[in-house]
Parts: structure tokens; sequence; C-alpha cells
């Protein structure tokens, strides 16, 4: 905090009451809400509430639908993060190296970030389309046959393509800025040092881009938790039974679709734990960070 | 040498096929007539029918029932995007100076209150919101469409970091000239953060029009709907169709996508800028 500071009396709440009155009102009451709901067993007819104690978590955890969902969203969050980061670190170290066209390319390359993942999964839809999509027909060149909102796996792989896809600009971005802040010096000591390109790589380069690999992480898989809600949306849109879907997906579709109220509340609280955790871990992080700095 | 360039070159423009590809092929069909797309698959050339299908989508219906035009949905889009960008920066703003600048004894308690909306994204408490929403009136109105997804944490935490990286010394020599709490916020602070607001105010634009969730469950009249919102009803309506209009559904989508692009790619260097010192 800095040394020098005002003091008022009335000022700073004054300043602050715009956002602590949303925040009120948007955040913690809707919270608070989930939380009660989730020990509650809700008649979504007739508005009474049983007390049922954690039975609502129990049942949650019990379904054969929601370990499945579990295990699914575990698998999308890891694949969707990895590939994306892989893709997009690969990509910027190639254009932090060419020397013509780089902004051009940069440019390009950007684009995508811009799409909402909603528009994302429409386009998704029509290029895995049994009748009209071209990745269809570019798969079954290799004898196999996509069924997009039939075939469980195969609506799962469309979902993670384009997710991936989606996310791809957003590790470049931060990539290629993390590699363009390394000092030039460094860059041609290494050089001078060693002569493999690839070694210089890995020891050099790597090391010094590994603390904003970690935080991307940490985004990439907030990303693919959260904000690919309107990927699956769209993708799934006829047989959302069916299909796979990630746990926040469920939570709307429990709460809104099938009316079960304590159960998607008990799946919204065990998912507000999940993200405790994720913001713990990267606050550790950037805590690090600025010790070594 | 030469080699390792040509494979960057390589490499690099097989990524802007992967990027670029899926949308040029996505623009290219939605010019092609319905039936011809239903018959033949997408297209990768030129159909002709570019103008034809946008202006229907503009000015006729949205792709769907008709009660609204692709041109309104943008209005409310650019509302949206606008409103909750703007909003966003000053109520961020005016917390974040509380915080930094004034000594008061409630200033760490605010903080960690902020601090905790990082745990609640909507969509975790989104039936909840909702009902909040309800009882207050707000569905299907601007006001409920932009107030809710303002006061996340990430604008204060930015304008927080940036404020106490601005040189204890200005706050001094204003104070010596006089200069009340208002005044340097005013005539100090804000001049000062100018580009820090463009920043956010561009990635915030980006995030406002791209909102999907929200708007679906709290918006159910189509004169409120936003472009993004509306791509759920093209979407269904498609599916019930014999031959659906998938170059409609296509220039909607394209009409979704290009503003915030065309915003992203005009202003890039400020778009990173804000972006990537987020994180710090």
């Amino acid at each position: 905090m800095k040394k020098a500071q005002f003091s008022n009396p009335w000022l700073p709440y004054a300043l602050l009451a715009p956002q602590m009155l949303i925040i009120a009102i948007f955040f913690l009451w809707p919270a608070a809400e989930a939380i009660r709901s989730s020990f509650y067993l809700e008649d979504p007819f007739f508005g009474n509430a049983t007390f049922v104690g954690l039975q609502n978590y129990t049942d949650a955890f019990r379904a054969s639908d929601y370990q499945r969902t579990a295990w699914f969203t575990a698998l999308f969050v890891t694949l969707v993060s990895l590939l994306s980061l892989a893709i997009g670190l690969m990509l910027a170290v190639s254009a932090d190296r060419v020397l013509r066209g780089q902004s051009s390319y940069k440019t390009l390359l950007m684009w995508v970030y811009a799409i909402a993942p909603p528009v994302a999964g429409l386009i998704g839809v029509m290029l895995f389309d049994q009748h009209i999509g071209p990745l269809v027909d570019f798969f079954a060149l290799f004898g196999w046959e996509m069924r997009l909102g039939v075939n469980y796996w195969d609506t799962g792989i469309a979902i993670i393509i384009v997710s991936t896809w989606k996310q791809i600009p957003y590790n470049f971005i931060f990539f290629l800025s993390g590699l363009q802040s390394i000092p030039n010096s460094v860059k041609e000591a290494a050089r001078i040092d060693c002569r493999s390109e690839r070694r210089r790589f890995w020891t050099i380069t790597f090391p010094l881009l590994a603390p904003t690999s970690f935080f991307l992480l940490i985004l990439n898989i907030t990303y693919a938790m959260f904000e690919t809600f309107g990927t699956i949306d769209q993708m799934v849109k006829d047989q959302p039974g069916n299909s796979p879907v990630t746990l926040v997906y469920k939570v709307y579709r429990d709460g809104f679709r099938g009316n079960d109220l304590g159960g998607s509340a008990a799946q919204s609280v065990v998912l507000m734990v999940l993200v405790l955790i994720l913001t713990i871990v990267q606050f550790r992080l950037i805590e690090r960070r600025v010790h070594y700095n | 040498m030469k080699y390792r360039q040509i494979l960057d070159h390589v490499v690099l423009l097989f990524g802007v096929f992967l990027m670029m590809g899926p949308l040029v092929v996505a623009f290219l069909t939605s010019t092609y007539n319905h039936v011809t797309i239903h018959r033949q698959g997408m297209q990768f050339g030129w159909g002709g029918q570019f103008l034809d299908t946008y202006q229907t989508v503009l000015t006729q219906q949205g792709g769907f029932s008709g009660e609204i035009t692709g041109l309104l949905m943008t209005q409310n889009s650019i509302i949206l995007g606008i409103g909750f960008a703007v909003g966003k920066i000053v109520v961020s703003m005016t917390a974040a100076y509380a915080i930094v600048y004034f000594r008061f004894r409630a200033g760490t308690f605010f903080f960690w209150v902020i601090f905790l909306t990082l745990l609640l994204p909507l969509e975790v408490r989104i039936l909840p919101s909702y009902e909040v929403a309800q009882q207050l009136g707000l569905l299907n109105s601007y006001t409920g469409l932009i107030l809710p997804l303002i006061a996340s944490a990430t604008g204060t935490f930015f304008f927080r970091q940036f404020f106490k990286s601005v040189p204890e010394e200005l706050l001094e020599a204003s104070r010596i000239d006089g200069a009340g709490p208002i005044q340097f916020f005013w005539d100090i602070l804000v001049p000062l953060s100018r580009t820090m607001m463009a920043a956010i105010f561009i990635i915030m634009f980006v995030v406002g029009w791209n909102q999907y969730l929200w708007p679906t469950i709290m918006t159910t009249e189509e004169q409120y709907f936003t472009l993004v919102r509306g791509i759920q009803s093209v979407m269904q309506q498609m599916i019930g169709a014999d031959i659906p209009y998938y170059n409609e559904a296509l220039a909607m989508a394209m009409l979704a996508m290009l503003p915030p692009a065309l915003v992203i790619l005009i202003f890039q260097r400020m778009f990173i800028k804000g972006l990537v010192e987020q994180e710090k």
C-alpha cells in the first residue's frame, strides 16, 4: 500500500458503494441461495422445501450420469488445455523467429479470439454435419464415419476440437509476448554457448517461459471448465441427454431443464470449491513470481 | 538457417490455414443458396448470393421468427458491449481508487469481498442469479442484462495494480498544491490511466459482446436479443426445418463475429497490452 493516502470519513465508502452493491445483490445473495438450497429438496411446482441434509450431494455423486460427466470433464479439460497450449506455443515460437510477415501472421492467428464460443459451436456443428460437413468427408477418407449428436465419442471429439481451436489464439498471444520479452543479450549469449537450436529452446527459452505457461495453464483450465458452455450448448443441441457435456453444463441442464433445483445447487457448490482450489493455486503462483522478480 | 526459416513459414502458414480455414469456408458457404448447400455440402467458392442473404438477415428476419432483424440485434449487442465495458471501467476504477488511495479500516475487508467474486463465476450461480433477477423484475431489460455482469474482480484488480505503480510523488505534489481526493482523481489519475482504460475497454467490449449464457436465460422477448443470444434461436429453428437455412445461420454467425474481430484488429497493440498486463 502507498504511504501517502487520503483520509476521509465517507468518500471511500461512497466510491466502493456501486461495486459492493452489485456484488451483494448478484454474487453473495445468489451464492448463499445456492448453498442453502443444496440442503433442501424443493418441489418446483408448489415451492415446498424439505430439509434433506447432504442427500443432494450423495445423490449427485452416486448417479452414474454424474460420474460419466465428471470423467468426461476431466478428459476434456486436460486435452483442451494441453493441446491449445502446445499449438499456441509452437506457433508463437515460429512467429517470434520469422523476419518477414510477422505482423500479418499475428493478425491472422489472433482473429479467432474475437469469436464467441456459441458462434464457434455453430460453425463447428456445420463443419461436422453428417450431410454438409467437409470435415466429416475428410475423416471418411480414413474410414471414420463421424456422427455428431448420435455417437457419444464422435460428439465429444468434435467438441474438443472446436474448443481447442477457439483457445489457441489466446495462448499464442501470451506466449509470443513472453518470447519477445526475453532480452536479446540472453538470446545472444545462448547462441554463442550452444549451437543446437533445439537444445537452446529446451534449456534457455522454455524455462524462461515456465511462469507464463503455469499461469496460462490455470487460465486454460478455467476456460475449458466455464467458458466452453456456449460451444457445448450449440454442439449437443438436439441430444443433450446422451451427448458428452461438462459439469458446468450439467448444472444448467439439471436446474433449468430437469427442474432438479437441490441437485443442481449441490453441483454448483462442488464447482465453487473447485474454483476456490484453482484460485488458491493461481495466487500462489503469482506470489512466487513476484518474489523472483 | 535458410531451411529453418522456411520451416517456420510452413508452420505458420499451416497455423493460419487451421485458424482461418473454418471461417473462410463458413463465409463462402453463406453466399450460396440454402438448397445448394443442402444438396452439395459446404462450399469453397463464391456463391453470388451474398447481398440477398445478408440483406434478408439484416432487415427482414434474423434467421428465425421474423420478429427481430439482424440490425436490431446488432444494436442490442452494441448496447451490451459498450454498457458492459463502460460500467465495468467506472465501477472498478472508483473501487480501486478507494482501496489504494484511502486509509480506512474496512479497506482490507472490502478488498477480500471483491476477491471472493473470483470464486463465483456466473456459471456456478446461474439458477439463483436468475431467481434474484426475476424477483427484482429485471428480466427482459437492458439493466438486467448489463448490471449483474459488471461487478467481477478482474477490472478492480487491474486498476489496483496500475494505481499502485503510479509514483507516490504525484500525490504528494498535488496535495501540496491543495488538491483534494476528487480533484486528484479527476485531474491526475484519470488522464494518466487513459491508455489503460482504452485497453480494458477493448477487452471488455469483446467480452460483453460475446456474452451468451446470461442473455440466453435473461431475455425471452426477442426485442432484447443480442446477436450471440440469437444464435441459439437460429439453431433451434434449423433443427426443425426440412431444408435448413444454412446460409442465413452462417450469415448470422458472421455478423456476430465481425465487430469484435474488427475492434481487436484495429486496436491490436492496445488489446495485446491490456490482455498481457492483466496477468501481473
